[in-house]
């Protein structure tokens, strides 16, 4: 007690003194690096371990619950190409990611360019807007589901209103996965909308002035003065888009879960279906294992594409 | 007149985007016999749906489990991850850089990727139906998030306050939880915000590792749900209302707080 005392009585004099004798960059003592060493049991426990795990087992044929499985090199990979209901996973995939980042992105640009001025409403908009997010993405699908269903749904009701013979929205496999695409656009363009907006804000308002006076047209004045600077935002949205919608599970599982038949999986659902209802766990970890580099390659891909289109102020 | 042009397409957006709502309020106060389409508003007072919702879904303990796991989540988000930033962010050696990258490189592992390998550790732990289970994998998943706005935010406080504050008689661990840590307040309610909105709505995971109805939050008590009542959807709608009301009542009321930690939390 009477060491930690005094040592605390003398640590300032001696750091004073090292202050003066180098000034710059004093070197901390490493036990301060054990501040993060909790971060990183908890990572390597669930991320880490699992992901080398996950590799591993997608070079095997366990099938989820039995103790015992053996290593078959690439056969689950292979499976793949030949697998016609995971390759039409994979196009969903890509339909789910491309399509909502499309969509989301032009709708909350447009959001954003109308609301960015003085106006009566824009709070309440916002509000709105913002609202889904904050919503489960799995109710979100389920409050959606009242909206397209077969029978009584509330776009069957309008069409019966304009005289038209009732659509099964969900049975039909390609309109399903466009539908997904929709309410997961619905739910999230908020986050492009909010994106854009703080974008906007950052951009001075005497360069498009200066633009203004030069003569040039609404239309030139965004192509060639917002456009640009809004650039850093677009990589934001764009990117984050992308990743959430390759990724997509919830509100697949809530309208359709995978069907009619398989037709509107997407690699997460199928995974899901793969392991918990076919105990067919190695090839699930294989179809996990090929998600993982679809996402990283297609979101660093457009990271860098879209980097290389920014300015500088 | 470009005036009202522009108030007439705020409100044709606010229509536009609450139908869905609107639809879901409809059916949740309409009786199951009232047949008439879902766009009609039902002009009688008709509570029934959300009483057997509330029992059948078993809505009371799961509204419970997911505060729990929620809470717990996000206090230990925060405490690791703000300590983690401190070293991170202040004493960039070679080996500290690599480990920064290595727990933002996390970010791009999507958590669906790595779900058989993770449901069979979590299965050998004896993990499967416990509140700490999902708990810690929600933080793990949070956390390379977290690092990174703590990190960040710990770079805009000036170096030399950390200076002022040791030759005051600090040592390095008392200037962070001193000095630095009130500062983070604003970082912290963005962390808030963000992780308890991803933890609270979570499924993918929450169905996977909770599978007792006892213990199940509300998105997996209503999926169930949903599946065994799925001809009655004023039940179900009934249910999906109770279930959404908490977070956008906490939304309708912080607001301002919200749109601010979610623009810093996808701009930054």
């Amino acid at each position: 007690m009477n060491l930690l005392a005094r040592t605390r009585l003398r640590q300032p004099q001696e750091l004073s003194k090292q202050r003066v004798i180098i000034p710059k960059r004093r070197r901390a003592h490493w036990s301060i690096n054990l501040m993060y060493v909790p971060a990183l049991i908890v990572l390597s426990f669930f991320i880490f371990y699992p992901f080398f795990q996950g590799i591993h087992l997608s070079f095997t044929n366990w099938d989820g619950y039995s103790a015992q499985f053996r290593w078959v090199g690439l056969m689950q990979y292979g499976r793949i190409l030949s697998d016609q209901v995971v390759l039409r996973a994979i196009v969903n995939t890509f339909i789910y990611g491309f399509g909502s980042t499309l969509l989301q992105n032009i709708l909350g640009l447009a959001y954003a360019l109308f609301l960015d001025r003085k106006m009566r409403g824009k709070g309440v908009v916002r509000t709105i807007v913002y609202l889904p997010i904050m919503i489960s993405p799995l109710i979100m699908g389920y409050i959606c589901y009242f909206f397209f269903q077969y029978d009584g749904g509330a776009a069957n009701d309008v069409l019966h209103v304009l005289g038209r013979t009732p659509v099964d929205w969900l049975s039909n496999g390609t309109a399903a996965v466009w539908i997904i695409t929709l309410v997961n656009t619905y739910q999230y363009m908020g986050i492009s909308m909010l994106i854009y907006l703080a974008g906007l804000q950052a951009i001075p308002r005497e360069y498009l002035e200066a633009a203004a006076i030069d003569g040039a047209s609404a239309l030139a004045r965004f192509r060639k003065v917002t456009l640009p600077l809004l650039m850093p935002s677009i990589t934001i949205s764009v990117v984050y888009n992308i990743i959430g919608g390759l990724k997509l599970f919830d509100v697949i599982v809530a309208m359709t879960n995978g069907g009619p038949g398989d037709a509107s999986q997407s690699l997460s659902t199928m995974m899901y279906t793969l392991y918990f209802a076919r105990e067919d766990a190695g090839y699930a970890a294989a179809l996990g294992i090929i998600m993982f580099l679809i996402i990283t390659v297609v979101g660093l891909t457009m990271l860098r594409f879209l980097r290389r289109k920014e300015v500088q102020l | 007149m470009k005036k009202r042009l522009a108030l007439l397409l705020v409100t044709g957006i606010c229509l536009l985007h609450i139908i869905p709502f609107f639809i879901l309020i409809n059916i949740a106060f309409k009786s199951p016999q009232d047949t008439s389409s879902k766009w009609l508003t039902p002009f009688y007072l008709y509570l029934d749906n959300f009483g057997n919702a509330w029992q059948n879904a078993n809505l009371g303990q799961s509204l419970v489990n997911s505060c729990i796991i929620t809470v717990s989540g996000v206090v230990l988000v925060v405490i690791i991850g703000a300590l983690a930033s401190y070293p991170l962010a202040r004493f960039p050696t070679r080996w500290n850089t690599l480990i920064y990258t290595l727990c933002i490189s996390c970010m791009i592992v999507p958590a669906l990727t790595i779900l058989v390998s993770l449901y069979k550790l979590v299965v050998d732990i004896n993990g499967i139906d416990t509140y700490w289970a999902i708990t810690f994998v929600h933080v793990a998943f949070a956390l390379p998030l977290t690092i990174f706005l703590y990190t960040g935010f710990l770079k805009t406080i000036p170096r030399e306050l950390d200076e002022a504050a040791l030759i005051d008689g600090c040592n390095r661990f008392t200037l962070f939880v001193r000095i630095l840590l009130p500062l983070l307040k604003p970082v912290t309610a963005t962390v808030i915000i963000l992780v308890g909105v991803i933890i609270w709505n979570d499924y993918q995971f929450s169905v996977f590792f909770l599978q007792n109805p006892e213990i199940q939050t509300v998105p997996v008590a209503l999926s169930g749900f949903f599946s065994q009542y799925q001809n009655n959807i004023n039940w179900v709608a009934a249910g999906c209302l109770i279930s959404i009301l908490p977070a956008v009542v906490v939304y309708l009321f912080l607001q301002r707080y919200f749109v601010k930690g979610l623009t810093e939390g996808f701009t930054k």
